[in-house]
């Protein structure tokens, strides 16, 4: 899509909304949000920036290709669900560990890990799907 | 809360009912991110299906000594944690998909073209193994679900790789079918929650029997079409000779020996175990079903002249007769079932496998083409004519002893006097082989024996024949070669898909144990 | 209100239907999608409904309040929703494709893999 305003503000638009979607991811954990929704703000950013300047500068914004995102993603939920091996419970067994980081206390856990995970399933595979659904507008 | 968890360690042997599917999406994830490096993903794509193997070897040795292995996922006590139950069909269903992907996967290296190795195989068919693995080591229904549409995805992906015309119109109809499929499955499960409140498989054992009657049979009616779907059985099995040739022959081998044996495994799970009363009901249906699949699924190889789709009417005909014994319900007939699927998932892969070299060697795929193959290569002739005679039940190859176990199973019920059903069965199950005899013995005439080309005047050897590549020799003979002595040795000596038979139906018939491993004693019946 | 729900079901079910039987492979995609939401609100349904009280544990409790609403229906039908929305992609990505290559959305059309007046079976053996 050939606009000057667009092409101008989308590097912003973008930039706000992956922020914004790692926010959502990380809230989710409690509250509404998740990887999920957070993967789609993602994915819909990349989709954004590939109209703005065209699949080919959205592909190499990405460095490697969306679906290895999504293989990553995979990979570290089973891992997050793998590491019960190790206390003697069943795989996907939610494992806490809290850490004081200056009288804040921060809680990592394997469910927020398989989340991360989520989130980087979802943008890959939306973004491989958007990316080529954009190639074959511009190709026809 | 706390009632609701698990409060004892879990047995790290209990990690082998996991391990499969776990180890298969890790591989998938991991070769995803390999995408450029197409010579390691091979190599590693091999390595953990070879991982795969064993760990599926250690799990069927496990359960065939100490019973069903259990594990519930995040230390969730069973109803409400989503169980993995592994009993002996389910082990032994998932070492033999492991088994066959292994050698398909030396198989395809020999004709893959690169651009599908780019566009990534070897990740889909990970994908697809960890789709095939949990179908079978679920114990929970809408995890069954989940799985399916796993495996249908990446089977999607194989099927278009590549991207010739023919794919892509045998992609539109295969995926459209089987997402209607899977639908229908996915009703099915809402209603069974509505009326159970359960989807866990022992769980739902124990209640099903006390459920309004009615209800339970609409559900499983509903079942039956989801599955005989997935399965290709009649009158619903148009997709799959509108489909699997279309792909290259390996892919095709991978669907044709594992998906429609899910449809069958799921069949037999939910109707046999889960809603043996709404079975009994359905008999006449199954019965219906299973005669029209024996048949149709012969003659229609009898009446087509491309190799593969032939073979995918051959496929057809043996989901009649899994279908057959799950009609019976007596254990004879279920035990012919079980080995049945076994069989079906090695023979017809090797079916596949020999299709895609005599499609190498002639350059064709139209059998009144090929003409002459004997006089030019002998070898593969031979895989072919192991394979087509246990296809069609000759003792003492491998498909005779599942037809065995059906017509006994057909005599048995006769005998105690139900009705006519079991003698149109028993009737069907010889019917069919015949049919299947001739039809391959129809294949063998016209691409072995036959010199040349369909109406051609002279003797001559067909000069269209091309040798094997030594490549193709190694990988594709190899591998090929390998799956037909397991056919033939198994055939052989039968006495341990025998006892498989005889254990595995028992498993289903009264799954006591089932429930127990699983953890919900309390709600056994 | 479960009535309504299930009669609301139904009418995406007819729906549905319908647009499958149609031979255009968009309209038979946009059956799918439909019936994907019919099953979905049968799930719903299934899963009674009628209660207000959200499905969740408040500050120190260890369980959702008595009378909450059952939180699997709607487990299942998002887990459901997002299948179906990936198959849905790859559907329409896949007509889409075999649109440009056949020049056909007309099923009766697509005669690739099953050419139509095919050979007669073999006649002789």
């Amino acid at each position: 899509m050939n606009s000057l305003i667009f092409r101008t503000i989308a590097p912003l638009l973008v930039a706000v909304m992956l922020v914004f979607s790692v926010f959502v991811l990380l809230r989710g954990h409690n509250e509404p949000g998740g990887g999920f929704i957070g993967g789609l703000i993602a994915a819909s950013a990349l989709a954004i920036y590939g109209m703005a300047m065209g699949v080919d500068a959205a592909r190499t914004a990405l460095k490697v290709h969306p679906l290895a995102y999504a293989g990553f993603g995979v990979a570290l939920a089973a891992l997050a669900g793998v590491l019960s091996i190790l206390f003697d419970v069943p795989f996907l067994t939610g494992l806490w560990t809290i850490f004081e980081l200056d009288e804040v206390e921060v809680a990592i856990s394997t469910p927020m890990v398989f989340d991360i995970g989520v989130y980087f399933v979802v943008f890959g595979t939306i973004a491989a799907v958007a990316l080529a659904l954009e190639d074959e507008e511009g190709g026809a | 809360m706390s009632g609701a968890m698990q409060d004892f360690a879990t047995h790290p042997t209990n990690w082998l009912v996991i391990l499969p599917v776990v180890l298969a999406l890790l591989g998938g994830a991991v070769l995803l991110m390999l995408r450029e490096a197409r010579e390691a993903q091979f190599w590693l794509a091999l390595g953990i299906v070879a991982v795969i193997f064993v760990s599926d070897i250690a799990l069927a040795l496990r359960v065939s000594e100490t019973g069903p292995v259990a594990m519930t996922m995040g230390r969730w006590l069973p109803p409400f944690g989503i169980s993995f139950v592994a009993d002996l069909t389910s082990a032994v269903f998932a070492l033999a998909a492991a088994g066959v992907t292994l050698l398909l996967l030396v198989y395809l290296r020999m004709d893959m073209p690169d651009r599908a190795r780019r566009d990534g195989v070897y990740p889909l068919i990970l994908l697809l193994l960890a789709g095939v693995s949990g179908s079978f080591l679920t114990g929970d229904l809408f995890n069954l679900y989940v799985w399916f549409e796993v495996m249908l995805i990446s089977s999607f992906g194989l099927m278009v790789l590549g991207g010739r015309n023919i794919q892509l119109d045998g992609t539109v109809k295969y995926g459209f079918l089987n997402f209607l499929a899977t639908t229908f499955f996915l009703a099915a499960l809402g209603l069974l929650y509505g009326t159970l409140g359960t989807l866990n498989m022992a769980d739902i054992v124990g209640r099903a029997g006390l459920a309004n009657p009615a209800v339970m049979t609409s559900i499983a009616a509903l079942l039956l079409l989801a599955f005989g779907m997935k399965a290709a059985a009649f009158p619903v099995n148009a997709w799959l000779p509108a489909s699997y040739h279309a792909p290259p022959a390996a892919i095709s081998a991978l669907l044709a020996g594992l998906l429609t044996k899910v449809g069958v495994y799921a069949l037999l799970r939910a109707l046999v175990m889960l809603l043996p009363a709404s079975r009994e009901v359905l008999e006449p249906v199954l019965v219906l079903v299973a005669i029209g699949t024996l048949i149709l699924g012969p003659l229609g190889a009898i009446a087509e002249t491309n190799l593969r789709r032939a073979l995918g009417f051959l496929v057809i005909g043996g989901i009649g007769a899994t279908i057959a014994g799950a009609a019976l319900g007596n254990a004879t007939g279920l035990a012919g079932s079980v080995t049945y699927v076994l069989h079906a998932m090695l023979t017809i892969s090797g079916l596949y496998l020999v299709a895609g070299l005599l499609e190498a060697i002639s350059g064709e795929t139209d059998t009144r083409r090929m003409g002459g193959v004997y006089a030019a290569a002998s070898l593969p002739s031979l895989l072919f004519f192991v394979l087509m005679l246990a296809v069609a039940g000759v003792p003492p190859f491998l498909g005779f002893w599942p037809k065995l176990l059906l017509v006994q199973g057909g005599i048995e019920g006769w005998g105690f006097g139900r009705d006519g059903w079991a003698l149109t069965l028993w009737l069907a199950v010889l019917a069919n082989a015949l049919l299947t005899l001739i039809a391959v013995s129809r294949l063998w005439a016209h691409i072995f024996w036959r010199p040349g080309h369909e109406g051609a005047a002279t003797e001559a050897p067909n000069p269209d024949l091309k040798p094997l590549s030594p490549q193709v020799r190694w990988l594709g003979l190899g591998s090929a070669g390998v799956l037909t002595l397991v056919v033939l040795l198994l055939g052989l000596w039968p006495e341990p898909l025998l006892g498989f038979g005889k254990d595995a139906a028992a498993g289903l018939l009264r799954p006591a144990n089932y429930i127990v491993a699983t953890g919900l004693e309390g709600a056994a019946p | 209100m479960d009535h309504v729900i299930a009669a609301l079901s139904g009418v995406f079910l007819a729906a549905a239907i319908y647009l499958l039987l149609s031979r255009a492979l968009i309209r038979m995609l946009l059956g799918l999608v439909l019936l994907g939401n019919a099953v979905n609100l049968l799930i719903l349904v299934a899963g009674r409904l009628g209660r207000i009280v959200p499905p969740i544990a408040l500050d120190g409790a260890n369980a959702p309040s008595a009378g909450a609403a059952n939180p699997l229906p709607q487990a299942l039908i998002l887990t459901a929703i997002v299948i179906g929305f990936a198959m849905f992609a790859f559907l329409l990505v896949l007509a889409y494709r075999t649109y440009q290559s056949l020049e056909a959305d007309d099923t009766d059309r697509m005669r690739v893999a099953e050419p139509r007046g095919g050979p007669k079976p073999p006649m002789s053996y």
